[in-house]
């Protein structure tokens, strides 16, 4: 447990002097820390979800304090939260099946009951079946209705180790855990994974001879366009740089090294391009329940540039960047103001920063992010394939159970 | 796992792994062994002193943690229980990444000092194993430095003699004042523009503004380049090898790090060490050095050049506020009434409350204020838990914790007001004073005492002192005021507007403006005014209708010295002694002294009492006869004569009736007595008969006494004076 703290504080402290930089790395160090978290958490034998749901929690809301900025951590630590409520909800039903099926047995015979009866049935399923009877069932679930074992594929095995009553309770206690862990770590896979299977849908997307505009830097566009790259497409990029951090160079360099013709815009420079392009393609530092995107700052004036030429504007965003907060909240709608130094030399400006002298009256501001209202954009694409803006919400109910999201 | 590295850590790196990587360490001074935060350092060390509400040392561990320092030795001086305290209470104590150490000596006064007791502890302990970073405890920063320090152990290798890396920043000082922004004086450094090598270091002093920097001519011989700056800024970050330490020990009588250290290495030429300079660009580092760094760090705070230790990052422990638009940071527990005005860059700590119509600017308010209503607050800084009450007005003022400032008072620019103090009700609290509840130390020797005194005592039985001392004295601020206005030092009194957090006022701004535009323009009359006597008249109206402030009081003083000298008839050679003095003190000519010689004997003729211009010029004539020598020592050459009839012309000018009609008489009798030449005389005519129908008043007077001067020259001696009283 010790352990688990220092790791924590240790997190915190980067979150708080911004050492972790992009959603992905930060959901990715979030989900592995919570899945430390859950592993050393002591279970009690009564009411183990809700002990599991408090350490998180409790470490949680430590992680969106230290960065509220960073949405993906809180929506990672709401995506583990709902599993560990779905992983209980699917035991509960199934304990509950088994005292349906021999009343008011033994607990051995629960097991034996169990073992027969839900052997082979997943967690999952049991959980879409108890969430179709708790809300009206999603186009996701309805979808991915059919059960697959290999999500959990260790269900079978628990109830056979199990041989007296005390082992029978730690081992209930050892599922649910065992369960929950099996879950994050299918999240942290789904989150290593998600650039490729956003990337697989590229050739859907990029046509041949097309031109692409995108801007700043994102991992993410830079494997969707190098996929359509890899399956022969031939198309040109533009990259507007992306200023005051220039990350566009950055992405530039990559994308020629990967051998795409690349052409370098300022800026200021996007609506004076945009009619040569076919579509544009962001990646997104966050995408909201309602569909607006918070992306890199810049980005609204590229949507807004697309609209008026009636250009694609795509959105690509992993399932770790859905966050189920409204931009309305002004809690949420946060923005970074970044070192004005990425803007001006401090040295070359320092006369006008004298506030002795009383000529300290120039202000510098540098905000990272832009919000792009929902109906700028035209398609999202997140590993789960293409969604309309308003199609989010939707999404998002899949992924969070409604009580986590206020934390 | 904190515990461990704690323990582990350090004895591991001191065996056997120090040679393949050391670890990071820092030397963090906790005190900065100057007195310009008085009387606010007399409470509390300036390090724990809160700037945009958190204290100034959790900037700088902040900064070390995240720049990769592992060790910190926080080396406390001046109210080291209260740091120590601090620390312990903070985070930094169990932090996973930093490892603070603190070392406590009281008998270090400077830095020097520290330095030097770090090094015996060294020889027992040996605690700092290889190169470290020197900075004080009230450096804000986010400059990384983890590839300084690569570099300057690089450097080390290559050259043994590379024993410091100086951290340099670029930032104009004002064309004015001569004052960085910072309110530090100007910095003059030269540097070798390819190796970085610095070669000279000079803080620019107050009183030679001219900004001449004087360079060996050696530096010269040795480098191929040298690269002057005058817009560089120190920030006081040094990256130091451990043989820094041993020449502190060496040279004990080193104190300041700038003073004395660098410029011992620089122009001493010890052991051939050198120092080099690193220049940052994008990363910011200030030092909080005085009043008015600590408004413009606190305002660069708000601007976010210090990102991320900015108030709405929790960085160290501290509550981040929230920044809404216009770089207002608030608390979420701020209670503010809707009259309330609060305009930009400003910031406001948790659980305060603001009244009905405030007006609130360009300041910074910390945690538990209560600001009662109608208040303006602007560009000052209130601390924590600080009362104002209904009507006050602040401008640009400090206000310490618990202060309490009654209705209606108001705190003009550049007050500072230290912990506790109450001011009256409606009482004005004059510009640039400082308050405190302690009274002001008398001596300088005395109030080191007293800081230290303090400090290993404890705060209790400092506070039951003062609770007496506002009993017995609690009038300097009001009668329900308590409080000591402390007088400024000597000679620090004129320098007040530089170093307050107040700006420089628009006046005082006009005034350097003004000098230096005096400056100019007396560089031009007064060179020439002497040089060019003799050929442009023009220029020596012009002088005289404009007199210049120096010779008006030096013709002053020696009228008062020629009236004594008549007086108490006081033999010539003194007089001249005197007057030579009074030159050389006010470097004038010699010509002036005859101007301001004659000047004085004429004036003491037409001050004493009478009737008629006969007996004027009786008086004139006497003074001359008796003084001729005084006035002779003076007039030698032709210049210094021509100076005194243009001295007497310009007399007669003023007072046209009473001295006008005697020009042609004492001319003469100048001339009579040997004082003047008739070269010199006629040398005048010559220049004067080009000027205009004005001034040629007393050239027709005397036309016919510089004809018959003229003839008389031509016929060589000939005695003529029955011709001359024809006239």
């Amino acid at each position: 447990m010790p352990d688990v703290q220092s790791t924590v504080v240790e997190f915190v402290n980067k979150l708080r002097k911004r050492k972790i930089e992009g959603s992905q790395a930060t959901a990715k160090c979030t989900v592995e820390l919570l899945r430390s978290v859950i592993s050393h958490q002591r279970v009690p034998h009564a009411n183990q979800a809700a002990a599991l749901i408090d350490a998180v929690k409790a470490v949680g809301e430590q992680l969106v304090a230290a960065n509220p900025v960073e949405l993906a951590v809180g929506n990672v630590v709401r995506r583990v939260l709902h599993i560990i409520r779905e992983e209980d909800l699917s035991l509960t039903t199934a304990a509950m099946g088994g005292l349906d099926l021999l009343d008011a047995s033994d607990d051995d015979d629960v097991d034996n009951c169990k073992g027969i009866g839900y052997p082979a049935m997943s967690a999952a399923v049991v959980a879409a079946a108890a969430r179709s009877t708790l809300r009206p069932p999603s186009l996701q679930t309805l979808l991915e209705g059919t059960p697959e074992s290999a999500t959990v594929p260790y269900t079978s095995s628990s109830g056979a180790d199990s041989e007296s009553k005390t082992a029978d309770k730690s081992s209930l206690t050892r599922k649910l855990k065992h369960d929950v862990i099996e879950g994050v770590n299918q999240l942290i896979h789904e989150i290593a994974g998600c650039h490729e299977q956003i990337a697989e849908q590229a050739i859907e997307h990029i046509h041949q001879n097309e031109v692409i505009l995108t801007l700043g830097s994102s991992r993410t566009v830079l494997e969707f366009l190098c996929a359509a790259k890899e399956k022969k497409r031939s198309f040109r990029v533009f990259v507007a740089e992306g200023a005051p951090r220039y990350q566009g160079h950055l992405l530039a360099k990559e994308l020629v090294a990967r051998g795409l013709q690349t052409t370098v815009i300022t800026d200021s420079a996007v609506f004076a391009m945009i009619s040569r392009v076919n579509m544009v393609i962001i990646g997104a530092h966050a995408v909201m329940a309602n569909g607006g995107v918070i992306g890199p700052v810049g980005v609204n004036m590229a949507a807004l540039a697309a609209q008026k030429h009636a250009v694609p504007f795509v959105v690509l965003a992993g399932s770790h960047k859905l966050c189920p907060l409204y931009p309305h909240n002004p809690e949420v709608l946060l923005n970074e103001l970044r070192s004005p130094s990425e803007l001006l030399d401090f040295g070359e400006f320092s006369d006008c920063l004298d506030f002795g002298a009383g000529s300290g009256s120039l202000q510098v501001v540098n905000p990272t992010f832009d919000y792009v209202p929902p109906n700028l954009v035209s398609l999202f694409i997140t590993d789960t394939g293409g969604h309309n803006p308003s199609y989010m919400y939707r999404l998002i109910a899949d992924y969070y159970s409604a009580d986590d999201l206020v934390m | 796992m904190g515990a461990q590295k704690k323990g582990g850590g350090a004895r591991v790196s001191e065996d056997a792994v120090e040679q393949s990587r050391q670890r990071l360490q820092a030397i963090l001074l906790a005190d900065s062994f100057a007195t310009k935060f008085r009387p606010v350092t007399l409470e509390r060390p300036k390090v724990l002193l809160p700037i945009v509400n958190v204290p100034m040392i959790d900037y700088t561990l902040a900064w070390l943690e995240s720049a990769g320092i592992e060790e910190v030795f926080v080396f406390c001086c001046a109210h080291s229980m209260q740091v120590i305290e601090y620390l312990e209470k903070s985070e930094w104590y169990s932090h996973p990444n930093l490892l603070v150490r603190t070392i406590e000596s009281h008998k270090s006064i400077s830095a020097g000092d520290a330095l030097r007791y770090m090094y015996e502890q060294q020889t027992e302990t040996s605690q700092i194993q290889g190169d470290f970073v020197l900075v004080s405890g009230d450096t804000v920063s986010n400059m990384p430095l983890t590839d300084l320090i690569q570099e300057h152990r690089e450097r080390k290798k290559k050259d043994e003699k590379a024993i410091m890396t100086m951290v340099i920043k670029q930032s104009k000082s004002s064309q004015l004042t001569h004052q960085s922004r910072l309110g530090t004086d100007q910095l003059f450094i030269a540097v070798d523009p390819l190796t970085k090598q610095l070669l000279h270091y000079e803080e620019d002093k107050i009183d030679h503004p001219s900004g001449s920097v004087c360079l060996e001519k050696s530096l010269l011989d040795t480098n191929p380049s040298v690269l002057v700056c005058n817009d560089m800024q120190d920030c006081y970050i040094d990256i130091c090898s451990p043989e820094v330490l041993s020449l502190f020990e060496d040279n004990f009588d080193y104190q300041h790090l700038r003073r004395h250290f660098v410029k011992g290495v620089l122009v001493d030429d010890i052991m051939g060490y050198k120092i080099f300079t690193h220049e940052i660009h994008s990363s910011y580092a200030g030092r909080i050095d005085n009043f008015r760094s600590y408004d413009t760090v606190s305002k660069d705070i708000i601007q976010r050049w210090t990102y991320p230790y900015v108030p709405d990052i929790n960085f160290s422990g501290n509550r981040p506020l929230k920044l809404g638009r216009q770089g207002i940071y608030r608390a979420s527990d701020v209670v503010q009434s809707r009259s309330a005005d609060v305009g930009a860059s400003t910031v406001i700590g948790y659980g305060t409350k603001i009244g009905n119509g405030d007006k609130i600017s360009n300041s910074v308010i910390g945690n538990g204020c209560y600001i009662g209503s109608n208040v303006v607050i602007e560009g000052s800084y209130i601390w924590n838990n600080v009362t104002i009450e209904d009507g006050c007005e602040i401008r640009n003022a400090i206000v310490c914790d618990g202060v309490k400032i009654r209705a209606g008072a108001v705190l003009q620019p550049g007050v500072v007001l230290s912990f506790n103090v109450v001011v009256g009700r409606d009482f004005v609290v004059p510009a640039y004073s400082k308050v405190s509840l302690l009274q002001q130390p008398t001596t300088e020797d005395s109030d080191e005492e007293l800081e230290y005194a303090d400090s290993s005592s404890g705060t209790a039985d400092h506070l039951s002192g003062l609770n007496l001392q506002m009993e017995s004295k609690a009038s300097e601020l009001g009668p329900d005021g308590a409080g000591y206005i402390w007088e400024a030092c000597e000679g620090a009194h004129d320098e007040e507007w530089k170093h307050s957090v107040a700006p420089i006022p628009k006046d005082k701004l006009s005034e350097i403006t003004q000098a230096i535009d005096d400056e100019d323009t007396d560089d031009e009359s007064v060179v020439p005014a002497s040089g060019e006597l003799k050929s442009d008249a023009d220029s020596i109206n012009t002088d005289v209708n404009d007199p210049n402030d120096d010779y008006y009081y030096f013709e002053k003083e020696v009228e008062g010295t020629v009236l004594r000298a008549v007086e108490e008839n006081i033999k010539v050679d003194l007089v001249t002694l005197e007057i030579n003095g009074l030159r050389l003190s006010y470097n004038m000519e010699s010509a002036d002294c005859a101007g301001a010689t004659f000047y004085s004997m004429i004036k003491l003729a037409v001050d004493t009492p009478h009737n008629s211009a006969s007996e004027l010029y009786k008086n004139a004539a006497s003074i001359i006869t008796n003084w001729k020598e005084l006035l002779g020592f003076y007039v030698k050459k032709i210049d210094e004569q021509i100076e005194v009839i243009m001295k007497f012309e310009e007399m007669c000018q003023e007072s046209p009736k009473e001295l006008g009609p005697l020009f042609t008489q004492i001319l003469h009798l100048l001339y009579d007595k040997d004082v003047l030449q008739e070269d010199a005389i006629l040398r005048w005519a010559e220049e004067k008969a080009g000027a205009d129908e004005a001034d040629k008043v007393y050239l027709k007077q005397c036309d016919t006494f510089i004809q018959w001067l003229k003839e008389a020259s031509e016929e060589e001696d000939e005695d003529d004076e029955d011709e001359e009283e024809d006239d």
